[in-house]
């Protein structure tokens, strides 16, 4: 064993036996951020935070909820929202969470998008980054179904009915799933358990992977810029902070992320006081009834653009039923995103609005997703039909024509 | 060399037990997601007929899933090719869950149809899809027939294998 000299400080007893300075100078002082970035770069730590608040509240809601189908509805609207002292705040918080989680992951992913942050020895950033979308989905997903209201069971009884879809082992799949011939005491133990542990697990694991992803390619700047980090980061540490192109995570970047936090959470917990309604739909607070659809089924918003995709093909085709070709347009859409940095031809790493076809894909997408996201929530009956088949097309056409518009693009912009 | 050779040996060794293992462990987890042999077992409803009026639609409940039993009237069109004769009416009897996703379809009783509200899909009284994305009628579950007022849900009859062998021949069911 190495000789140890008596510690002259708690700090120094730890640095000796943990080495915490060099811990905290590889991971913090001397781990470093460009400097040409903006808010939207503060919306990773962002997500840190809001993943910390519902795991706590989570925690103190686990104490209270029962995961049983005769006891959880009234477990959760009645014991924890009127009996157990802030259990209100509790449940808000962690639903107005849960909402809110997935708009700050859409702003990030498609930060990512415009940047082009997921080009040039940053796929595994954005790899990464997209199994963690998949293992919030499903845990916003398990979620849902917890609180065993109406939507909770027929958003549970529609999603486990798509996996009846995969050719040759669906029906007895959804039966595997369910652990029933329909959505019953099983499934719900089995959700609560995956919401509770195995997923969150998932997440921390993936969370961990993601921000290691980000050490060698490190974060993308405004520009796209590529710069040499040991010399600028040599500037930086000579005392030369004003012309070096870089910072330190900490003090200088994390410093303005806790900034744009503190503004974040004071609108976040003025929705979860005083407009959680959103977070919070009114056909959730009738018990669950498996005899009994209600009269309109919609997801929650984060997911209404792929539901829409889901629906959009409301007829046969080429002798190929509606409901194989919305199952197709749904597995397209889910995977798609994920292979984006390869779909992406051109080499130019820029923010959108400097790429000369790019930036009309982007705002198309973005068009698209948003019509999709509106008509997934309504009825689809009549005009309603075809403006969600259109833009289901739409959303196909626009990732298959990807590889031949940015190819065009790499043409016009003679391979810079 | 000789340690080598040991060495692996024991890497081997370690893998057919590792492999084995993997193999016991899923097979065990897999089936511990399988319905219970309670959930299985339970399957039987017996169903009287004898209160149902025509054009009235009527629910059962069997193995959790909503079943529709509707009685034909005599201004009812599709009568023989997907019902069932029980005593001396026809009768549609159908698992109430749209084939697209599940959703339970509401009857509309003026028009004699099921609109499903959730994607829209509409079947006709003997639950043929007519409109919509359903891929295909509404499925029919095991029956059989006990006297001209009773049937039992779950419990495979004769008229059950006769009707599941006529539709599977005549494919112009609609």
């Amino acid at each position: 064993m190495a000789e140890f000299e008596k510690a002259n400080s708690v700090g120094e007893w730890f640095d000796q036996r943990l080495n915490t300075s060099g811990f905290w100078r590889v991971m913090m002082t001397e781990y470093w951020i460009p400097k040409n970035i903006n808010f939207l770069w503060a919306m990773g730590a962002l997500l840190a935070m809001l993943f910390t608040l519902l795991l706590v509240t989570g925690i103190f809601l686990l104490m209270y909820y029962k995961p049983d189908v005769n006891m959880a509805f009234d477990s959760v609207n009645y014991t924890i929202m009127q009996e157990v002292a802030y259990g209100w705040l509790f449940r808000n918080v962690h639903g107005v969470g849960a909402s809110v989680v997935f708009l700050v992951i859409y702003i990030h992913m498609f930060t990512a998008i415009y940047y082009g942050s997921y080009k040039k020895g940053r796929e595994m950033i954005w790899l990464s980054g997209m199994l963690l979308f998949v293992t919030f989905s499903a845990e916003g997903f398990s979620g849902y179904m917890l609180p065993w209201g109406q939507m909770s069971y027929w958003a549970a009884y529609v999603i486990t009915e798509i996996f009846g879809g995969i050719p040759f082992i669906g029906d007895e799949l959804v039966i595997w799933i369910r652990g029933n011939f329909y959505v019953a005491d099983a499934t719900l133990t089995r959700f609560f358990m995956l919401h509770v542990l195995l997923i969150p697990m998932a997440i921390l694991g993936a969370i961990v992977f993601h921000f290691y992803t980000l050490r060698f390619p490190h974060v993308n700047n405004e520009e796209g810029e590529f710069f040499d980090y040991k010399e600028e980061s040599e500037k930086y540490l000579a005392g030369k902070k004003a012309e070096s192109k870089v910072i330190a995570f900490w003090p200088d970047f994390l410093s303005k992320d806790f900034m744009v936090i503190s503004i974040f959470m004071i609108f976040f917990f003025y929705l979860v006081f005083y407009h959680n309604a959103f977070a919070m739909d009114p056909v959730n607070f009738d018990k669950a009834d498996g005899m009994k659809t209600p009269a309109h089924i919609y997801p929650e918003w984060y997911f209404l653009w792929s539901y829409e995709v889901l629906r959009g093909f409301f007829f046969d085709i080429a002798g190929i039923s509606g409901k194989s070709l919305g199952l197709m347009a749904f597995g397209f859409a889910q995977g798609i995103f994920m292979v984006l940095p390869w779909l992406d031809r051109s080499p130019m790493v820029k923010p959108a609005n400097q790429r000369p076809i790019f930036k009309y894909w982007f705002w198309l997408l973005m068009a698209d997703l948003f019509v999709l996201t509106i008509f997934g929530k309504l009825p689809p009956t009549g005009a309603n039909a075809w403006v969600g088949f259109f833009s289901s097309i739409t959303f196909l056409g626009l990732f298959i024509a990807l590889p031949f518009l940015t190819k065009i693009e790499a043409k016009m912009v003679g391979g810079k | 060399m000789i340690n080598e050779s040991r060495r692996g040996f024991m890497g081997k060794a370690f893998g057919a037990v590792a492999a084995v293992g993997a193999v016991g462990s899923l097979v065990a987890m897999k089936k511990s997601w399988d319905p219970l042999p309670s959930v299985m077992a339970a399957g039987f409803t017996t169903v009287d007929l004898s209160n149902f009026t025509a054009n009235k639609l009527e629910i059962a409940k069997w193995q959790g899933k909503p079943i529709f039993i509707l009685k034909f009237g005599a201004d009812m069109p599709e009568v023989e090719k997907r019902s069932v004769k029980v005593g001396a009416h026809y009768y549609s009897v159908m698992i109430g869950l749209c084939t697209h996703l599940g959703c339970i379809p509401a009857y509309k009783d003026s028009e004699h149809t099921f609109k499903c509200a959730c994607h829209g899909g509409e079947f006709n009284a003997a639950g043929v899809h007519t409109f919509g994305p359903p891929p295909r009628p509404l499925d029919i579950p095991p029956f059989s027939i006990k006297d001209e007022n009773t049937i039992v849900l779950g419990e495979v009859g004769p008229e059950y294998t006769e009707l599941i062998a006529r539709l599977s021949t005549d494919t112009n069911i609609a």
